[in-house]
């Protein structure tokens, strides 16, 4: 602005608008970031206070001897808890079961939350019906959920154990596994499904249109078409529901309390923790915890190139 | 043309009903369970052979229901509240305000939002003890208030974008008082996404289990969901699945009607943080 001011009107104003509307701005960015420090610290402070400082905390307890029935034997013991988990059968069972667990849900959600997307996007008739309808599996308690489920597997008394000539899934591993999956994919399902509407909505209809004038079949323009458009928000709705699905506990905490070996990681903490008293082991796990949701958002971040949603402020 | 509308039409109509059936059967089953008598509990059929208020009446009369309902009640509200209120702040300034380390700010918020809970059970459990909030309503409140506040910086930020702020200088060009502006024209536009991410924040505090059975240890501060594994523990009721499912269906309740009446609104606020970022 100032440049363009030609230097022959005067010498007093173009020093004037010079200076004073830089160090108006400088103010102003001065106030706005003093403004911004205010807004942002309570919030701040708080999710640190919560997270960042137990965190740190669960680091220390994790290197310590530090049992809750033996208070006076509390010690420094280096990575002797890490060791005894790692070395442990019980961790590499539940990080299997979780896996197994996180794989097969968000697999089989994906996939039928995208048909739920395609029924939410392209039926005209009693939407709203079916919108209201799909959130309540999102919305209920899951505890509340899983007692029904718990009740609806149990011989002589559940529907679904009738249906399969009276059988007890719950009390076997791979079919508790099972049923387990079938609960977490009925919760989570609509949540995908959501997400996944909303990138399909970002696909323009015309190419749809256009490809169909091409002669495109309707699976070619669901691979070819709509799939790469809604690359971006398939890979975070995947990536929300992967974090999500590694920390099952409620579900897996009503239908079986983890027994017949199907325990997943956040139960064996809460175990370790709750029964066994265990401070050092369960915040030796809780930390490893931590470690093996960091390396997933990694993978899902740098090596699939997930947008972190919010990290792309400047894009709007 | 004709035929091929009306079997595209029906052809969605079958798929909206599998959807409403697989969406509402499991529900509708908590409910059928609910009005059992304890003998026809052990009864597989879907629906009971004889209705019965009498699991609602027990557990509506019972302390070790009626307490924990209250406990979840007040303390979703009051964290939902704080929450908001300083999740507005936050996305007010990101929004609104150029500052440094605001990249960092949303990062820490992604960071939070996908932490594993059970990794800060233990150490929180440990400092609750300490500091004396354990089983207390505010040893559930504080983590519930910063595990609620990504969700709702996401949610409210997102929305506070779409506002169109010129509208308070206008106001104010106008002769309306920087306060008038903001309550006649800013907050009736800001509105709509605070509900959105109160009832959202609300849900999840709702939903919570796993820190509720970790830091509670009386009805003193027990939720619904963590008090109604107790229900089976020697207490009043004899066959418990009734009782339980009677609770399931009082504390699902609420959210049928948030979803009834804001569905469009969760819909919106489940979507913006994720996919417009």
């Amino acid at each position: 602005m100032s440049t363009t001011t030609p230097p022959v009107t005067t010498t007093e104003t173009p020093a004037h608008a010079k200076k004073k509307p830089k160090r108006q701005l400088t103010e102003i960015q001065k106030a706005d970031r003093r403004l911004a420090f205010w807004l942002c610290a309570p919030a701040v402070l708080v999710m640190i206070a919560v997270t960042g400082y137990p965190l740190v905390y669960a680091v220390i307890l994790s290197l310590q001897k530090n049992n809750l029935e033996l208070p006076s034997e509390t010690k420094f013991i280096g990575f002797a808890n890490y060791a005894a988990v790692l070395s442990s059968s019980y961790w590499w069972e539940a990080l299997w079961v979780t896996v197994v667990i996180t794989v097969f849900s968000v697999a089989i959600s994906l996939v039928l939350g995208m048909l739920l997307a395609e029924v939410l996007h392209r039926t005209v008739f009693f939407r709203g019906g079916v919108r209201t309808a799909s959130l309540i599996p999102y919305g209920i308690v899951t505890v509340a959920a899983a007692y029904g489920w718990q009740y609806a597997w149990t011989p002589s008394q559940g529907y679904l154990s009738a249906a399969f000539n009276n059988s007890a899934p719950l009390t076997s591993h791979v079919q508790a596994i099972i049923v387990i999956i079938i609960a977490e994919v009925w919760k989570t399902t609509p949540f995908m499904g959501l997400l996944l509407l909303a990138g399909l909505s970002l696909v323009p209809e015309d190419l749809q249109k256009a490809a169909m004038v091409d002669g495109a079949t309707g699976w070619q323009r669901f691979t070819r078409i709509t799939l790469p458009l809604m690359k971006p928000a398939i890979l975070v709705a995947l990536l929300f529901r992967t974090l999500d699905s590694f920390r099952i506990f409620d579900n897996i905490f009503i239908l079986t309390s983890g027994n017949n070996g199907t325990g997943s990681v956040s139960i064996l903490g809460y175990d370790n923790l709750f029964n066994a008293l265990n401070l050092g082991i369960g915040s030796a796990i809780a930390i490893l915890i931590f470690i093996c949701v960091a390396i997933i958002a990694v993978i899902f971040i740098l090596g699939f190139g997930t947008a972190a949603p919010g990290s792309s402020t400047g894009r709007r | 043309m004709a035929v091929i509308t009306t079997r595209q039409r029906s052809g969605w109509g079958v798929a909206n009903f599998v959807v409403i059936a697989l969406a509402l059967i499991p529900v509708l089953w908590l409910v059928s369970l609910s009005f059992k008598t304890p003998t026809a509990v052990l009864d597989p059929s879907f629906w009971p052979s004889q209705w019965t208020w009498g699991n609602y009446s027990g557990i509506l009369t019972s302390s070790q229901f009626l307490r924990p309902l209250l406990n979840s009640i007040g303390i979703g509200i009051i964290a939902t509240v704080i929450a908001v209120v300083l999740a507005s702040m936050a996305a007010y300034a990101i929004a609104r305000l150029d500052f440094p380390g605001k990249a960092v700010l949303v990062g820490l918020a992604l960071l939070i939002a996908m932490f594993p809970l059970i990794a800060l059970v233990t150490p929180l459990f440990t400092i609750e003890r300490a500091l004396g909030l354990f089983n207390t309503w505010f040893g559930l409140i504080i983590p519930y208030v910063a595990f609620g506040l990504p969700l709702g910086i996401y949610t409210l930020s997102a929305f506070f974008r779409e506002i169109p702020w010129e509208l308070e200088k206008a106001a104010k060009m106008d002769g309306a008082t920087p306060f008038q502006a903001f309550t006649k024209v800013i907050a009736p536009l800001a509105a709509p996404g605070m509900v959105t991410t109160a009832i959202l924040v609300f849900l999840a505090c709702w939903n919570d289990f796993i820190l509720a059975i970790s830091f509670t240890s009386t009805i003193a501060s027990r939720t619904a969901p963590a008090a109604m594994e107790y229900f089976s523990g020697g207490s009043v009721f004899t066959v418990p699945t009734g009782p339980i499912s009677a609770a399931a269906v009082v504390i699902t309740i609420p959210i049928i009607i948030f979803v009834l009446f804001f569905q469009r609104r969760i819909v919106a606020g489940l979507t913006s943080g994720a996919v417009k970022g």
